[in-house]
């Protein structure tokens, strides 16, 4: 048997917050700041997929940079000195999160980004009230060039109806902030199914299926690694999406349970998130060397057998 | 890869089309080997010219053809889907086969280009509407020296641009009526560069053929000493061209003002191979036709500029993106590469000195972030045109993965003279450190528009005068066209330079110089500008995709007095929305894209005479 030592590595020295910090070479900024115990809000980075760097909230000051830099995509280097709390860096943040707020539904999106909303004092409701809701299929039809020409008397959002049409999980891209995560997911950083891509372009981009035909019709393998992936809530199993319709959704009643797949012999580490003694959801953890935080259609959604207790039992 | 197609079918003549640009099914295939694998894979760059072969023929892209295309190049449908419908000139539903597409932007709407639009939605109906003929309104179509300028679309046909246009001239060329004969498409060198018919003394160097040789000619090209610089580049070998082009101090013309021998340097010295070259002809800068007037009626030097930038840089395959508005430009091109091709100007042995080099020339489709050097690299393989994330620069990591050298065309043009007169001659000319001449696009409130060629040095009064001054009350100038700053009239004498415009926090930009009269009415053309951006915007990320939005809604609420508390109120959140955009947008794009707003804000061009 061998023992994997990793590649040898040499530390990198740079300043952050007027402390000096030594990394790894090939760490990012946005490792050397959590070595340091410096939070830094993330949306569209993810430890388990390529850093798009396209939500632009992790950004930092870099000295000599004209423009701030994104965090999570930016390697170390000698001699870097970089402020992660500067005015322009909680200005930037602070905007991200309040276009963001704006105009999409956050509501779903966790504990830490209602925390970011305050410490960074968001105030949404000052571009206007939100305009309404957008039919279904409308914001999948428009055309890239060409938008209505508003009044600015209601704030332009994503709100649509949720897309349910199958029997695994529901698309409410109301709540999209476009992290491409799902598409990186579906795509070369797991699946390599590419059901689902970047569509359309502004403000008018959708993740969507070629035709935005529906999911059943398009190359999905209902893997559910978008689901694992999207940090919104936009893309949810069924399970939990009508539980939360129903009022039913407790998630203060949760219990997290590691257990292994008996499905196959790969060995995926499954995590059984319980509820009032119901699987609502199952994951796995993206530091697994198995998965990676990726599962199978199996792992992720065959749990009913568990559950499929005799009447009254 | 396993993919998954949809069941539909493409019409005979969508194949054909396709198959026409890849080749029939089976051709060439190894019958031991399946059909597809890594070799269709290669082929996802000619995704883009695949949508153009399906939409020049039927007009729009339906699922069947989609479907085909994806076969033939092993792509997901869901990604040539996401590819297709980022392009603007693309449909992705059933659209007439004959489009006229109307500018109505900051250059145009004035000059008789939102008449046009209103006269057309009056008789054709409302854009977009009609299933034979349509009309669309349009982003800048590179034409602002004759405005107001259309473009019309024809399926099965080719695309015409049409400037100056009337309403009934684009109506009977997309209408296809008359005698057939598409009016006015051709350029008039004489029109769009006015200074080549004075003959006032003014030394002329990249306007100097334009006008003189046949755009259609190879010999008329050389018989103006055309091919003289590669000549001599041959004589004097790769180090010693780029050691004439670092002498001559020579800045990029597309905006970024980079060195362009430290860009060239950096390839030839990249050890990973192939080294790629592009041209960046994507020139969609509102108000920029520069690059146009030069490709249209001077398309050898072009090439001929690329083969030395090749030949010096290491490159043996050049990829030439024009944007895809630019019909004429488009067909002369084409067949200057052809005849280069035929005299071994390009090929595996140009002029038989044992190199090899070759252009491919590639049509964007309405995307003006294909501008930016990633994303049109993007563009070129097949993605969508999203810029990437820097570093790596292209110099490392560019097309394909591989050291690419990209400049823009009018960049690419004064390298045949620093060629020929070697490049500390060349630096004579200009100031110490903006050498040269430089083009300006003079458009908009001035008595002749046109295409300006002035050593760097001069100042933006004398460009004004050379195009004989603004028509109306001068109430301030937008320099570098939308992503550009409006400068104000106090600012006549600073010195067209790139220093020169730092000082004054402005920038040179595409070398747009758009004068605005008095009677302009100010907050529709920011809110012009904003629509532009928010149209353009690629919408990868938060800051621009969103910023872009909220800033036209913002100037809408100015303009029609519903500000949200006070305008004062409204001016603070536009300069919070500047900043974020300027601080952390991925590219250029959401960079400038508050430029515009901000300093007519700080000049204070939105004031509307009324006390707050």
């Amino acid at each position: 048997m061998t023992v994997d030592l990793g590649t040898i590595r040499r530390l990198v020295e740079l300043t952050v917050d007027g402390e000096q910090v030594r990394v790894p070479e090939g760490s990012t900024i946005l490792d050397a700041c959590r070595a340091q115990d410096i939070e830094t809000p993330t949306l569209c980075y993810a430890p388990n997929l390529t850093p798009v760097n396209a939500c632009r909230v992790c950004v930092v000051e870099l000295e000599g940079a004209r423009t701030l830099v994104p965090s999570c995509a930016r390697p170390v280097e000698d001699g870097m000195v970089v402020h992660t709390d500067s005015e322009r860096v909680r200005h930037s943040r602070k905007m991200v999160l309040e276009l963001l707020d704006s105009s999409v539904d956050l509501s779903q999106s966790g504990e830490d980004v209602d925390r970011w909303k305050d410490q960074y004092g968001v105030d949404a409701g000052r571009y206007g009230p939100p305009a309404a809701p957008a039919a279904a299929g409308e914001r999948d039809a428009r055309h890239a060039g060409h938008h209505e020409i508003p009044d600015g008397s209601t704030a332009a959002t994503v709100a649509q109806p949720v897309k349910e049409d199958n029997d695994l999980y529901v698309r409410d891209y109301g709540r999209c902030i476009m992290c491409y995560k799902c598409v990186e997911a579906c795509g070369t950083d797991a699946q390599n199914t590419f059901a689902i891509a970047v569509a359309g372009r502004g403000f008018d981009t959708r993740i969507t299926t070629e035709f935005a035909v529906e999911l059943p019709d398009s190359a999905c393998v209902y893997c559910g690694n978008c689901i694992g992936v999207c940090p919104t809530g936009a893309l949810k199993s069924v399970s939990e999406h009508e539980l939360r319709e129903a009022g039913q959704w407790d998630p203060d009643d949760e219990t997290v349970t590691t257990t292994i797949c008996s499905f196959c012999g790969v060995g995926c580490n499954l995590e059984l998130h319980v509820q009032h003694n119901q699987i609502v959801n199952v994951t796995s953890p993206t530091d697994h060397s198995v998965t990676h935080g990726h599962l199978c259609i199996k792992g992720r959604f065959g749990f009913q057998h568990v559950q499929n207790l005799p009447e009254g039992s | 890869m396993d993919l998954k197609f949809l069941e539909a079918v493409p019409t005979q003549g969508e194949q054909a089309a396709v198959d026409g640009l890849v080749g029939a099914p089976g051709e060439g295939d190894d019958p031991r080997f399946a059909a597809g694998g890594q070799h269709a894979r290669d082929l996802r760059h000619l995704l883009l010219p695949a949508l153009h072969a399906v939409s020049d023929t039927a007009g729009w892209i339906s699922q069947g053809a989609l479907n085909y295309i994806c076969q033939r190049l092993s792509v997901p449908p869901a990604e040539a889907y996401g590819v297709a419908t980022f392009y603007a000139m693309f449909s992705l539903s059933p659209r007439a086969p004959r489009v006229a597409h109307v500018c109505d932007d900051i250059v145009c709407a004035r000059l008789g280009g939102s008449d046009i639009a209103d006269e057309l939605a009056a008789t054709l109906g409302p854009a977009g509407s009609g299933q034979v003929v349509t009309w669309l309104r349009s982003p800048c179509l590179g034409l602002c020296e004759r405005a107001p300028a259309a473009m019309v679309q024809l399926a099965g046909d080719t695309d015409q641009a049409i400037a100056p246009a009337t309403a009934d001239g684009v109506r009977t060329a997309v209408a296809g009526t008359g005698n057939g004969h598409v009016p006015a498409g051709g350029s008039q060198p004489s029109v769009s560069a006015p200074q080549t018919r004075r003959g006032d003394g003014q030394r002329l160097r990249l306007l100097r053929r334009i006008g003189v040789v046949d755009p259609d000619s190879l010999d008329s090209y050389r018989s103006v000493g055309g091919y003289a610089g590669l000549r001599r580049a041959i004589a004097v070998g790769p180090g010693r061209v780029i050691q004439e082009v670092s002498d001559s101090k020579l800045m990029g013309r597309g905006g970024a003002a980079f060195p362009t021998g430290v860009k060239w340097d950096a390839v030839a010295k990249a050890p990973v191979r192939p080294h790629y070259l592009i041209c960046n002809a994507d020139e969609s800068e509102p108000g920029t036709f520069k690059d146009r007037v030069l490709m249209e009626d001077d398309p050898f030097a072009l090439i001929e500029a690329m083969t030395i930038a090749g030949y010096a840089t290491g490159c043996e395959q050049g990829y030439l993106y024009i944007r895809g508005e630019y019909p004429l430009a488009t067909r002369r091109l084409q067949a200057a590469i052809e005849q280069a091709r035929h005299r071994s100007l390009l090929g595996s042995d140009v002029m038989g000195a044992g190199f090899g080099f070759d252009i491919e020339l590639r049509r964007g489709a309405g995307a003006y972030i294909c501008g930016e050097e990633t994303a049109l690299m993007n563009s070129l393989e097949g993605y969508r045109g999203e810029p990437r994330n820097k570093p790596p620069f292209p110099t490392v990591s560019g097309l394909f993965g591989k050291p690419t050298v990209i400049n823009n065309v009018e960049t690419l043009f004064n390298v045949l003279d620093i060629l020929t007169e070697g490049g500390p001659a060349f630096a004579q000319t200009g100031t110490e450190r903006s050498t040269g001449t430089k083009l300006f696009c003079l458009c908009g409130a001035v008595a002749e528009p046109g295409l300006y060629e002035v050593p760097f040095g001069a100042t933006l009064r004398e460009l004004l005068e050379l195009a004989g001054g603004s028509t109306g009350s001068l109430r301030a100038i937008l320099l570098g066209g939308a992503a550009g700053s409006f400068v104000d009239p106090e600012a006549l004498d600073v010195a067209l330079t790139f220093e020169g415009m730092r000082e004054i926090g402005a920038s040179l930009g595409s070398g747009v110089i758009m004068p605005v009269d008095d009677g302009t009415d100010m907050p529709g053309m920011l809110r012009r500008i904003a629509a532009f951006f928010r149209d353009e915007s690629c919408g990868q990320c938060v800051p621009c995709r969103v910023g872009t939005v909220r800033q036209e809604e913002s100037l809408a609420r100015l303009a029609n007095g519903t500000e949200i508390g006070s305008r004062a109120r409204e001016f603070a959140l536009l300069d919070d929305l500047t900043r974020v955009m300027r601080d952390s947008s991925i590219c250029g794009l959401g960079h400038t894209a508050p430029a515009a707003v901000q300093s007519a804000i700080s000049l204070n061009l939105l004031e509307r005479g009324d006390p707050e």
